[in-house]
């Protein structure tokens, strides 16, 4: 009796099966998991101590510090941005609302490069903003604000786009309850929206963090490249591949792939522990 | 305040949540592309034509759309293929590969990038078995074309893997008791119910694409003419101090990426008429 006799009509063959369940492996393995072997490989060529102490070079701390800092301006104030933009479309009604949610979603067909081009017509030396901000001592591109800008630019919609659907579903009732009953404003947002929304703000977070930490095109933009002052990991990623330092460039990367690795972790972590709490259509 | 324009509402906070959202994305994204528009439409109309219409201009464009267009399509093709693999079928490790095609959203481009190139390049491990084939990858097109593939991967699958989910199996099952076999069934039932998403996530891949730099300037060799994206032709402009030839040109990838998400958009409202609401 073969097992194609009793063969469900809703399924394949099982050889279409096993070819098919092949073909998505090989190709998962030579453009995922290839490169991201060939990250630590690289970095650990000259064994762990290189890698290490390329690391650990005053020139590979700046880059991590500048890095961190920033990821620790960008993302809250990017997660301020997403709230109140929720706030604004799930609790009320206007005119225009379609408009917003489309601009809001508009860095995502912006070309990273385009948007540092547009951050440096904007603020940069030539321009009649930038001027005026270099002539009082501010000086935003090929300095921290104009990194900063680009990385807020590049991750713009991230968390707004992972609350609104969710705010959507749980509606507005909790919160005019609450009203009610004579809370504050802010003492609803803090005690009932907050909590509703907690694991899809940090899932929001998560995925805006990854991106500004490794934000290469609009950075490299902006930045001006200088070492030590406005090259991030990103940055000196390139710099140092580009004068043969194979190790340390592979050592930086080896860092932020493992932060990538860390998130898919929480972000697996996350869809399988709350999937309810986050939007249904959070794959994007 | 701005009645009319708003519904009146117990709920308070309109005038702050409206005050921070329009300030920052005025800010962060709406003045910088005016700024843009500005910049590209200072000189005229003619001047932008003519920036934009020179040879190398026009081959960086048509070479970043032509592989994004074939790189979309790849991911088209995998990307139905990996979201029916991982949603119908059980087997060892199918968490760990569905965790995989996550990767590419989460690794940063310029990591994807060096990876890639050591990957391909003639002295690299898969660029070794193509050069005995006398194959190159890295340095060429073939190069440029696998780190777009790489960083458009995640999102036809993304975008088709809740529509499998919810495929209901009556359907297949009415389907095979009419007598159609399975590859009919695949083709006229399953295939159009996956279609309006599956070109969804064909439009975000190739945005995507189109844009890319980080990931593709390592592998591309960029060669004038040869293998030379268009976003790297803008960093060249701005490196030369040309802000309007960067811009006209940054004006041309705007407008090109959003009349093809147009088009996409139109194929999508006529798919959706034409076998219902998905």
């Amino acid at each position: 009796m073969s097992d194609t006799t009793f063969r469900p009509v809703t399924t394949e063959t099982p050889l279409t099966r096993v070819v098919l369940i092949l073909v998505s492996m090989a190709f998962l393995g030579l453009l995922v998991a290839a490169p991201l072997i060939t990250v630590f490989a690289e970095a650990l060529a000259e064994g762990a101590g290189a890698a290490l102490e390329s690391l650990s070079h005053p020139e590979a701390q700046d880059a991590i510090r500048l890095t961190l800092i920033v990821a620790a301006v960008s993302v809250p104030l990017n997660a301020v941005f997403g709230v109140a933009a929720a706030w604004l479309i799930t609790k009320f009604q206007f005119r225009g609302k379609a408009v917003l949610l489309t601009l809001i979603d508009i860095p995502f067909s912006v070309s990273p490069v385009v948007a540092g081009l547009c951050i440096i017509l904007t603020f940069g030396a030539n321009s009649w903003v930038g001027s005026w901000l270099v002539a009082h001592g501010f000086p935003v591109v090929f300095a921290l604000p104009g990194i900063i800008l680009a990385s807020m630019f590049v991750t713009f919609p991230f968390v707004a786009r992972e609350i609104i659907p969710v705010m959507i579903e749980q509606g507005k009732t909790e919160e005019e309850a609450a009203l009610t009953l004579g809370a504050s404003g802010w003492r609803v947002f803090f005690t009932v929206t907050l909590p509703n929304i907690r694991w899809a703000l940090l899932y929001g977070v998560l995925l805006c963090n990854a991106r500004a930490m490794g934000e290469f095109g609009a950075v490299a933009v902006v930045s001006g490249k200088i070492r030590g002052l406005t090259a991030t990991m990103p940055i000196s990623i390139e710099m140092l591949y580009n004068e043969y330092q194979s190790v340390a460039a592979f050592a930086m990367a080896a860092v932020l792939a493992l932060l990538a690795l860390v998130t898919l972790a929480l972000k697996t972590l996350l869809e399988w522990r709350y999937a309810d709490q986050l939007a249904a259509n959070r794959r994007h | 305040m701005m009645t009319g324009l708003v519904h009146r509402s117990p709920i308070p906070g309109f005038g702050l949540s409206a005050g921070v959202t329009l300030t920052m994305l005025s800010v962060v994204v709406l003045i910088p592309i005016g700024a843009l528009f500005l910049e590209g439409f200072s000189a005229g109309i003619p001047t932008l034509i003519d920036t934009i219409n020179t040879g190398r201009v026009r081959a960086a464009l048509y070479l970043s759309f032509r592989l994004s267009v074939i790189a979309a399509c790849v991911n088209l093709v995998f990307g139905l293929v990996l979201a029916w693999v991982l949603t119908r079928y059980d087997f060892p490790g199918r968490r760990i590969l569905d965790a995989a095609v996550d990767l590419p959203f989460a690794l940063p481009t310029a990591v994807a990038g060096i990876a890639l190139t050591a990957l391909y390049a003639p002295n690299g491990a898969f660029g070794a078995l193509f050069k005995d084939l006398g194959i190159k990858i890295a340095y060429t097109q073939w190069g440029i074309l696998i780190a777009l593939i790489f960083v458009g991967l995640p999102f036809v699958t993304r975008t088709v893997q809740p529509v499998v989910e919810e495929i209901e199996r009556e359907v297949e099952e009415a389907s095979a008791t009419l007598g159609a076999s399975r590859a009919y069934t695949i083709r006229r039932v399953i295939l159009p119910l996956l279609m309006p998403a599956a070109l969804t996530g064909f439009g975000l891949s190739l945005a995507r694409a189109v844009g890319e730099y980080g990931s593709v300037i390592f592998i591309a060799g960029n060669l004038p003419m040869k293998t030379e994206i268009a976003p790297l032709l803008i960093v060249i402009k701005l490196e030369e101090y040309n802000d309007p030839g960067a811009a006209a040109i940054g004006l041309a990838m705007l407008a090109i990426s959003f009349g093809m998400l147009f088009l996409i958009n139109l194929v999508q409202v006529f798919s959706r008429r034409r076998i219902g609401h998905v």
